[in-house]
């Protein structure tokens, strides 16, 4: 099985998400990201926009606005001044 | 001597006082495990907040590191910034910190430095207006509510706008830190220069971070929003810490009424067979000499 992911995406707040999972996608402000586990250390600001979190079948949306992200050994964190979830119409 | 209808009047009264007091603690118990609440909720937040900080500091701290990081090398202007609740009946909460910092604005003014301060909170504004007037230069409602970001924002704007344009070179935060339920521990807390903790900075093993865009920059947008978010987590803390020191000193008034109670009613029974004696003497007396 591959390696997971550890994030969690943290506001002032409350504790939005923390888990581990196959891949997160990032709105960073240079461009969009996506990690995957054992990622260089790296570290950006975040433009306003989605961080889509992706493990197995789930795919999980938050809109977020200001905020960081900040990946290292021990995984990945996202600080976002605000951010809330939206649940996605299926198809 | 009081009459037997005025000690009454007077238990009666005690009692409607250790009715509400006892209803003010049932209330603040409640609001303070929302506030513990949401005070814990804030931690992670801060503490990952410091630890990037921490990481992006070890890095550049020289030449190139923003003011806002390492200070304007002057010491001249302060900037204190008091946090209190906007209610009082909540002990020595308010006054507690209002006195860490006026000890502080007095020791500054002594050196002959210039104190301007910013008022968090209905008390510390109504406290500080006594003696510096003069000095505040805003004040803030602490809200009702539950602080939020909404809040804080303006706050750390018009802080972060004072620092910039070269009107406070430092600038300390009063607030209560909320240690245990009995026990609120007045702090202040340095904002500018930021105080940064290197022991937090985490051990890369040699793992070379990449930034995007440059530390410099990123340092530029975090600063400002570590200050939104130390001020938080200080009004989160305060909050919690008002509804402790409420729920103790409301506590206590309930327990003195109930003393109270227990002394007056002795004391009107005492008053009130003293009462029956002297009737039961008259009539015997009078009885007697017929």
């Amino acid at each position: 099985m591959a390696d997971k992911l550890h994030v969690s995406l943290v506001t002032p707040e409350a504790t939005l998400f923390e888990g581990e999972v196959d891949q997160v996608v990032a709105p960073g402000s240079e461009g969009e990201f996506g990690v995957l586990a054992n990622h260089a250390p790296f570290m950006t600001t975040l433009a306003e926009g989605p961080v889509v979190i992706l493990d197995g079948d789930i795919r999980r949306v938050f809109q977020v606005r200001g905020g960081f992200a900040d990946v290292s050994e021990d995984g990945m964190t996202i600080l976002a001044e605000q951010a809330e979830e939206y649940l996605e119409t299926v198809h | 001597m009081a009459s037997l209808k005025d000690m009454r009047n007077q238990i009666g009264s005690v009692k409607a006082t250790q009715k509400i007091t006892k209803a003010m603690q049932m209330v603040a118990a409640a609001k303070l495990r929302k506030a513990q609440d949401s005070a814990q909720n804030a931690r992670p937040y801060a503490q990952k907040m410091a630890a990037v900080i921490a990481n992006l500091a070890k890095g550049i701290i020289g030449d190139s590191a923003p003011a806002m990081l390492v200070g304007t090398g002057s010491q001249h202007n302060q900037l204190v910034v008091v946090a209190t609740g906007d209610r009082g009946l909540a002990g020595g909460f308010n006054t507690a910190i209002v006195r860490a910092a006026r000890d502080f604005i007095n020791a500054e003014l002594k050196a002959g430095r210039d104190v301007r301060i910013i008022t968090i909170g209905r008390k510390a504004r109504d406290q500080l207006k006594r003696t510096f007037a003069d000095r505040i230069i805003e004040s803030y409602e602490a809200g009702s509510k539950s602080p939020t970001m909404a809040v804080v924002r303006p706050i750390s704007e018009k802080i972060a706008a004072e620092f910039n344009d070269g009107r406070a070179d430092v600038v300390t935060l009063f607030y209560s830190r909320f240690q245990s339920v009995i026990s609120q521990v007045p702090t202040a807390k340095r904002l500018i220069p930021a105080d940064i903790d290197l022991s937090i900075v985490q051990d890369t093993h040699g793992a070379v971070y990449e930034y995007e865009p440059s530390e410099e920059e990123i340092l530029e947008v975090l600063l400002p929003r570590n200050l939104s978010v130390q001020i938080l987590s200080s009004m989160l803390e305060n909050n919690a810490g008002f509804y402790a020191a409420q729920m103790s000193a409301m506590d206590n008034a309930t327990r003195n009424a109930g003393e109270m109670v227990n002394a007056l009613t002795l004391k009107y029974n005492r008053s009130r067979q003293a009462q029956i004696t002297k009737e039961l003497i008259e009539i015997i007396s009078g009885a007697e000499a017929l």
